[in-house]
């Protein structure tokens, strides 16, 4: 399912956070959103998954407005997995994945055995089927991040909204999911901190500044040293790995001389991506 | 994590290649490779409600029928059967042969099943609204009074006793029930901002305006002439001895129309445990599913309170005790909760009448005390750490 960001403005906590933001993500694709803490990656995503409503601009899905589906129907095209949880009550790790079968069910409905299944694969998809018995809250950061990616994946979607998905993750777990993330067939718009996985794992990426697109494209032709100065005030020096020739990122230090607010903006790329 | 041993289409060891991508799913696990997937895994708490409701509904009907033959008319159980049945079954020859007194009749009919009846319907009303309270405002210390409904009950009704403030000829019911919807409509609407409810401002406000209503209540109630404060303390402390059947009706409407509407959002109510914004991302309409399950709730208490009065710590405790013996599964929690509210309350009832005759103990002193207890050193086990209650 192909997503087209068009022009996209949004505000969180009263705030604009968000402006000017156009992207288009081709079907089964995946796109890389990188920038800073409060760049407003968290912001866009979550007016790209339709839980919040943008203030401007809009967000089609195969060309269809997001605006003009109800929550079930978006449900059923997108899956989330966002930072926050709520504590306050108990629930089992398999009961979390169900979840995800809630689009698919109707009210009342007992759990079936096809949305039990579902649920199990996700679960031995993302190694973490014998947690299933488990509580929830019992479980490691890195544990929690898998279960609440094998519920994104139980909610079998066309589309899937990824906030920091490899947070807590151990390193073999990172690579793990972002791969499982690449030959899952499906379109992902996944927000990452570390470059270097970014650069290995999407398509293509687009890096967010002060609420707005600095720049989006292919890796290998956004992740410059110069952008990473610009965007995140920090100098590096970029390294060709020694077998697959591939550009890797070493940071320096924190960019000393300029503060974040005096730097220029970046250009922006020419919108849509281009994709090898 | 441990090595994956289950022979789960797609259940790989950690960190070892690439996922299987999508055409290999569901292939057949390589033949040295163990068991099969296993079925549909046991759940826990499904057992545990297989067994319970039958056995709850059991209890209830026991206790009801315990609760016709006990008093200070003596009436055998098989008797209080007879003339229920007789009054319910046209035509049953024991109801015209003299073999029961119309005293007897009376008691069972007119006096000892409907505060039988009304008590276990205040209690599984309770223990509904305090379940679904909590579920929309992901607090485990919420409870059908948070509302500001009670104290506006109570802020009602004494001022019906106090001042003669009444809805016409309704009466004391009428003018709490009109309480109670003033201070939920009140706290509702300061909970509101920009359309939506947000969950800890409606948990304030209910506490801040339900102080409010208790102060008027206080002041009334300090200030009334003597003969009033016995009656007004009764009400405050929750009572279902003046029940009559004509009574039944409202809170039984009440909880049937909420009873059905709950179990129609029991899905989308366990999405809400995880919080707003997933429970938007799985299909939920947050707000609407708040809202609508808020006023459903405060009209279910509302009509219980303005019979029964204010009784508490059911709302409170029931929907914990039935999260730690099912889980938080509302399919199932739900079901449990009301039948042990109606269970709880029946009981109480029977032993606030019967344990201190001929005097009466009022009903919300007996709750906590027989209540309290019981939740206490079901905390302190260990399934009580499974249901959240250690953090």
């Amino acid at each position: 399912m192909r997503i087209d960001i068009e022009d996209l403005g949004a505000h969180r906590g009263g705030r604009p956070v968000v402006s000017g933001v156009s992207v288009s993500v081709p079907s089964g694709t995946v796109l890389g959103l990188l920038g800073p803490n409060g760049s407003g990656k968290s912001t866009l995503l979550r007016a790209v998954s339709g839980i919040a409503s943008p203030s401007s601009g809009r967000v089609l899905l195969d060309g269809t407005d997001l605006a003009s589906l109800s929550r079930r129907e978006t449900a059923l095209r997108v899956a989330v997995m966002t930072q926050e949880h709520s504590e306050e009550f108990e629930i089992p790790v398999l009961d979390m994945v169900l979840l995800g079968r809630i689009p698919h069910g109707h009210g009342f409905g007992r759990d079936t055995g096809r949305d039990t299944a579902v649920a199990m694969e996700a679960l031995g998809r993302v190694g973490a089927a014998d947690l299933a018995h488990r509580s929830f809250s019992a479980l490691s950061g890195g544990e929690r991040q898998r279960v609440l990616f094998a519920r994104a994946l139980a909610q079998e979607t066309p589309v899937l909204v990824l906030d920091e998905p490899t947070n807590h993750l151990d390193i073999a777990h990172q690579l793990e999911l972002l791969d499982l993330v690449r030959t899952a067939g499906r379109t992902a718009v996944v927000a990452l901190h570390d470059l270097n996985l970014a650069a290995r794992s999407c398509d293509a990426v687009g890096v967010l500044a002060g609420g707005r697109l600095a720049a989006l494209g292919a890796p290998e032709e956004v992740l410059t040293t110069g952008l990473i100065r610009s965007a995140f005030d920090v100098d590096s020096t970029a390294v060709a790995h020694p077998d697959s020739g591939r550009r890797h990122f070493i940071f320096d230090s924190r960019t000393s001389t300029r503060r974040r607010d005096d730097a220029a903006p970046a250009t922006p790329s020419p919108e849509g991506i281009t994709l090898p | 994590m441990t090595e994956t041993t289950s022979g789960h289409p797609g259940a790989r060891p950690p960190g070892r290649s690439p996922a299987v991508p999508g055409p290999e799913r569901g292939a057949a696990p390589p033949a040295s490779a163990a068991p099969p997937a296993p079925a549909a895994p046991r759940r826990r708490g499904a057992l545990a409600v297989r067994v319970l409701v039958p056995a709850l509904a059991l209890a209830l009907a026991a206790l009801l029928l315990l609760s016709t033959s006990i008093g200070t008319i003596e009436v055998a159980p098989a008797d209080a059967f007879r003339i229920i049945t007789g009054h319910l079954v046209p035509g049953m020859p024991w109801m015209s042969d003299g073999s029961l007194t119309p005293v007897q009749d009376n008691a069972v009919w007119q006096f000892r099943l409907p505060r039988a009846l009304l008590a276990a319907l205040t209690g599984a009303a309770l223990a509904l609204a305090g379940a679904l309270i909590q579920a929309v405002v992901h607090n485990s210390l919420a409870e059908p009074y948070i509302l500001g409904v009670s104290a506006g009950a109570g802020a009602g009704a004494v001022s019906y006793i106090v001042l003669g403030i009444g809805i016409g000829s309704l009466g004391i019911g009428a003018s709490a029930f009109a309480g109670a919807l003033l201070a939920t409509g009140a706290v509702y609407l300061l909970a509101r901002k920009n359309g939506r409810i947000a969950p800890q401002r409606l948990i304030l406000a209910g506490v801040a305006l339900g102080s409010l209503f208790s102060a008027v209540t206080s002041y009334l109630t300090i200030t009334t002439d003597a003969q009033n404060v016995f009656g007004i303390m009764f009400f405050l402390l929750g009572s279902v001895s003046a029940a009559t059947m004509g009574h039944l009706a409202l809170p039984a409407a009440a909880l049937a129309a909420v009873g059905v509407f709950a179990a129609l959002r029991a899905r989308a109510l366990n999405a809400l445990l995880v919080g707003d914004d997933a429970a938007a991302s799985l299909g939920v309409n947050v707000n609407r599913l708040r809202t609508t399950v808020l006023a459903a709730s405060a009209l279910l208490t509302g009509a219980v309170v303005a019979v029964s009065g204010g009784i508490g710590f059911v709302g409170l405790v029931v929907p914990h005790v039935a999260r730690i013996i099912v889980g938080s599964d509302h399919r199932k929690m739900l079901p449990v909760a009301v039948l042990a509210g109606a269970v709880f309350l029946a009981g109480s009832d029977l032993l606030a009448r019967t344990l201190a005759e001929p005097t009466e103990i009022p009903l919300g002193v007996l709750t906590a005390l027989v209540g309290a207890p019981f939740f206490l050193w079901l905390l302190r086990r260990d399934r009580a750490e499974g249901a959240g209650a250690g953090r």
